[in-house]
């Protein structure tokens, strides 16, 4: 069975929770014992019918404030395929989670209040799901109940959205009127919207063409632990755990181990320590290597002809996720998947303007800003670009001392012209 | 050349599972792997055979025993570890009661739930654990909804919902401060059906008490089943009954409520979870009806 994975995003009170609870619930992925326990919450409170959005705010804060804070998973099954739903903050302070929220999704599902119509945070968000990679986008044009079931609306937010997708270049935008309050047109199709001849929502979760695991892209594979046994048995046994991350491994192939540079070939893949000829991401193996070579958490093994440039200079963009701004000369550890070392920014280069998308000059980035910087590390990476592999091209940003995540990494550029400045 | 490997959602959820439990063993010196002999943690242990076999594991097993047990999943507990060759290190509430002083819950059903938190906490502090592995799933509750996968914790094993690091891609941040420990959920993704899947297709063993057979219950004013045992206390006015009853989860004894069912069989039982109209929890948990947010108040507390 396939598997969607998307997000839901939009502005604070666009209805978001009430949406996903409405899916869940016309679906019939909610059972009898939670629905009970909401009924019971709405009689002690003031709106009389089921609030569907207590589905999925979790957290007691949540519940108080009537707003979603945190990323919220839920899970649910149709006959045609699986879904998991990540949920995500409207909240401006909370963009951060949005952008946890798109690092996962194949498919961003973007809310718009058919009374407000696109708003800075639409904006933000997509820009954002575009950033992190997501193709295909649902403009869900909520709470048309409210304007009467009006086409003209519908088709007024549908103009503005195409312009701002236009400009960023989406090229997948499915347009449909919904309330999720009353449920027209989110699982099944509404008397009230006859104007709308396409699908409801939930039928164009079903059908619309999951991106399968990028097998094109160039075979990539960190060595996440080394597995020695040392046993009587097994003495001199060395298998180097970890995913692959992208592409195809097959036994025998001629490999570089990166950093280092050495040249090898793989002698065996085990997965659950039966021998394959062949493996594919995302699957989770041992790779053996026909040579005693010196290889490490962080090493990366990749095929002699598909291998990258390590690289100690890179150009990214940012997500900035913490109050304290980053600027210049500040010195921070990078991890990239497996591989960690330090680094320090060289320079800020620029900034995106949510309003314009357009770049403007910066000497910070502060909490959610979305900026572009360049980065000198302590020991080489293994790196790709995002735009050629969204698995290797990310990167975290942590701070060195508490630990903290403070920004998402996603490399434009691996290979640099002469720094024009040094630090 | 051969034809690539066709890799269906099972097996993306086990990749990503194995990924997680392989990114603890790089990341951390000392970490544990909680294992209560429950479905989810029998699961794990076989996801952590494939991530680190022909090697050893790379953590002891941990069973903090609430002493409320059910004598079959003892049993089985010991039994799984001593054929994995694997270390299982047990800690129990009874004596933190003792040393700590601490009062028994009271009343008809006292379940040692929450306390276990406090064992739980020592046997960190005991062990220098600097991650605990759980079998904990995000369908299970709506807090452990909002949960990441590498969870943080302050000193006082505290989760605070409004400080979790973001959790970007599968990129795992395990970077703490002394003091600090990790609660990681490699099934995080999973769900109830998923697990019983999982199982049915790798052939797991599981405790006999998983599948149907006949059991001394007291049908609760709710209309539960909870398996008679020597922790409750009975009054005359309770009614007893004898039902064929299986378990969906396994806990403490005194809170962890039967289903009647004729399941025998895995394939049984995951027909009987499609049909199922009543989510896992709720059919088997009392303490989550306690308040609306209990399992967010035991989390912040330290809880799993």
């Amino acid at each position: 069975m396939d598997l969607l994975r998307f997000i839901t995003c939009g502005s604070v009170d666009d209805g978001k929770s009430t949406l996903i609870g409405r899916l869940l619930y016309d679906s019939d992925a909610v059972s009898l014992d939670v629905l009970a326990a909401l009924e019971e919450q709405n009689r002690t409170s003031a709106a009389g019918t089921v609030d569907l959005a207590l589905l999925t705010d979790g957290l007691r804060a949540e519940r108080e404030q009537g707003i979603t804070i945190d990323v919220a998973h839920k899970y649910f099954t149709t006959p045609r395929r699986k879904f998991i739903i990540t949920d995500t903050p409207g909240h401006v302070q909370y963009t951060r989670n949005m952008v946890t929220g798109a690092s996962n999704a194949d498919l961003a599902i973007v809310l718009v209040d058919a009374r407000q119509g696109i708003v800075e945070q639409t904006r933000r968000h997509t820009i954002v799901s575009v950033l992190l990679g997501i193709k295909r986008f649902v403009l869900a044009v909520n709470k048309i109940d409210l304007m009467g079931y009006s086409e003209a609306v519908f088709h007024d937010i549908v103009a503005d959205y195409a312009a701002v997708a236009a400009q960023l270049g989406i090229k997948q935008v499915a347009n449909i009127p919904i309330s999720a309050l009353h449920g027209d047109n989110v699982v099944k199709p509404s008397a009230n919207l006859p104007w709308y001849k396409g699908p409801s929502l939930l039928e164009y979760l079903e059908t619309v063409p999951v991106a399968t695991e990028a097998n094109t892209d160039a075979a990539r594979f960190q060595v996440q632990y080394v597995i020695r046994p040392q046993s009587v048995e097994l003495p001199d046994y060395r298998g180097y755990a970890g995913r692959i991350q992208s592409g195809v491994y097959r036994r025998g192939d001629q490999v570089l181990v990166l950093p280092a540079g050495i040249e090898t070939t793989l002698e065996a893949i085990e997965i659950n320590q039966q021998e394959a000829d062949v493996a594919v991401a995302p699957q989770a193996v041992v790779l053996r290597l026909t040579d005693d070579v010196d290889v490490s958490r962080g090493d990366t093994i990749v095929p002699l002809a598909l291998a990258p440039e390590p690289t100690r200079e890179l150009e990214a963009t940012l997500c900035w996720m913490v109050e304290q701004p980053l600027r210049a000369g500040h010195k921070l550890l990078v991890q990239h998947h497996t591989a960690k070392t330090r680094a320090v920014v060289q320079a800020i280069v620029g900034k995106t303007d949510i309003q314009s998308f357009a770049q403007q000059e910066a000497t910070e980035a502060k909490l959610n800003d979305i900026v572009r910087v360049r980065l000198k590390t302590a020991q080489p990476l293994a790196a790709d670009t995002y735009q050629q592999n969204r698995t290797t091209g990310a990167f975290i940003l942590l701070d060195e001392q508490t630990g903290a995540t403070l920004a998402a990494g996603l490399i434009e550029q691996t290979v640099l012209a002469e720094p024009e400045f040094e630090i | 050349m051969p034809t690539l490997p066709r890799i269906d959602y099972l097996d993306r959820l086990e990749a990503e599972a194995i990924h997680i439990l392989r990114e603890v063993a790089g990341q951390f010196q000392r970490p544990a792997l909680l294992f209560s002999g429950g479905k989810d943690s029998i699961a794990l242990v076989r996801l952590a055979q494939k991530a680190f076999r022909p090697g050893k594991f790379p953590f002891p097993l941990v069973h903090i025993d609430t002493g409320h047990n059910f004598p079959e999943v003892l049993q089985f507990r010991d039994q799984l570890a001593a054929e994995l060759g694997e270390q299982l290190i047990v800690r129990r509430v009874e004596d933190t009661i003792k040393q700590r002083g601490l009062r028994e819950p009271g009343g008809k059903f006292p379940s040692r739930n929450a306390l276990q938190t406090y064992t739980l906490l020592d046997t960190i502090e005991e062990f220098g654990f600097d991650a605990c592995i759980g079998g904990a799933r995000r369908d299970e509750e709506k807090a452990r909804a909002k949960e990441r996968i590498f969870s943080v914790r302050d000193e006082f094993g505290q989760w605070d919902p409004r400080r979790q690091r973001p959790e970007l891609w599968n990129i795992y941040n395990g970077q703490i401060q002394p003091g600090e420990n990790v609660r990681v959920f490699p099934i995080s993704n999973w769900t109830e059906l998923d697990v019983w899947n999982y199982i049915q297709r790798e052939n797991i063993l599981l405790p006999s008490i998983y599948f149907a057979h006949e059991r001394r219950c007291v049908v609760l004013p709710s209309g539960q089943l909870l398996a008679v045992t020597e922790h409750l206390t009975l009054d005359a006015s309770d009614e007893l009954t004898t039902r064929q009853v299986r378990f969906r989860t396994v806990g403490d004894a005194t809170c962890t409520a039967a289903v009647e069912s004729d399941a025998h069989t895995l394939e049984a039982i995951i027909e009987d979870i499609l049909q199922a109209k009543v989510s896992e929890r709720g059919a088997t948990r009392l303490d989550d009806k306690i308040s609306e947010t209990g399992m967010e108040d035991r989390k912040r507390n330290g809880y799993f």
